[in-house]
């Protein structure tokens, strides 16, 4: 990432305003076309530097309530096989593996976002069902201390 | 909660992942959609100020763009956990943060230039509260790919 593309960064994370040319003044101050800024954006989203370029939702305001955090507890050999089937549920729009530690065993983790609990809770089961395991946990979010993504 | 119409849906459901990269991106958003560009911002100003819509902008890749992440999990006591969420709300590095009751209650995500200061703010965090965090970081990635179906 070279100095410009970090100012691009820095210049949208919070959201590019709402007007007929969004990026003239970014572009403006950086001394760029606008075509310019643009393309940048483009390529980073291309090498993955931006994982997608887009709205972020305010989920709970539109009443997606329930974001559930499911952990598993998938034996060793299991775990590439098992992610990629749990990664395949268009429910699940998180999927990773994390190290054990002492006196915690859960190693997989998958977000489930939906309407209703009840909901997270049937997507759960019938990833258990499908993956064999047995071992897990639903923890829902009760509050929202801070969302703000990830920021430069 | 918000009132959300087809045209709302529509619109929330395109542009989550489909944006217009374009110098006149929601022009170009009104010729697919089928509303003018006027409309187009009239909603999304709508959408922004009611919650719906936090922000149009990059989901940055931390680790790509020079930077680690991880997920931390803490047990706050019941009656300090305003104070502790606070208190780790404070670092820019924090980029989620969520209340979860089980074994650990407090979960929060840390996105740092590198693992040093993610190791460095553990650190602090357990000087001041006094509390055992519980670093997570990523072994394997196996989706990320955020998207509400509103409905």
């Amino acid at each position: 990432m070279d100095a410009i593309d970090e100012q691009i960064l820095i210049a949208t994370q919070d959201g590019i305003p709402l007007t007929g040319s969004p990026f003239r003044d970014i572009a403006q101050r950086l001394g760029l076309s606008e075509e310019e800024v643009v393309e940048r954006i483009r390529l980073m989203k291309e090498k993955g530097m931006i994982r997608r370029f887009g709205a972020s939702i305010g989920h709970r305001d539109i009443g997606i309530l329930a974001n559930a955090m499911c952990i598993w507890n998938v034996p060793e050999e299991r775990v590439e096989n098992v992610g990629r089937i749990m990664a395949s549920f268009p429910e699940v729009t998180h999927c990773y593996e994390r190290p054990r530690r002492p006196g915690w065993e859960y190693n997989l983790f998958t977000m489930v976002h939906s309407y209703t609990r009840e909901d997270c809770e049937q997507v759960a089961a019938r990833i258990s069902e499908s993956t064999g395991i047995k071992d897990y946990r639903l923890l829902f979010s009760e509050r929202e201390f801070k969302k703000t993504g990830v920021r430069l | 909660m918000i009132y959300l119409d087809d045209m709302d849906k529509n619109i929330l459901n395109t542009i989550q992942h489909d944006f217009p990269l374009d110098i006149h991106p929601f022009q170009k958003l009104g010729e697919e959609l089928g509303i003018s560009e006027e409309e187009i911002i009239r909603r999304l100003e709508r959408l922004q100020n009611e919650g719906a819509v936090r922000k149009i902008g990059p989901v940055i890749n931390r680790n790509r763009v020079g930077g680690s992440s991880t997920l931390v999990a803490v047990n706050v006591p019941e009656d300090m956990i305003d104070e502790i969420a606070d208190c780790i709300d404070e670092y820019p590095e924090v980029s989620h943060n969520y209340l979860r009751p089980d074994k650990y209650n407090v979960w929060f995500t840390l996105s740092a230039s590198g693992e040093e200061r993610i190791n460095e703010i553990l650190k602090e965090l357990n000087r001041k509260t006094g509390l055992e965090f519980i670093n997570l970081p990523t072994v394997r990635l196996f989706k990320i790919g955020v998207r509400f179906n509103i409905k």
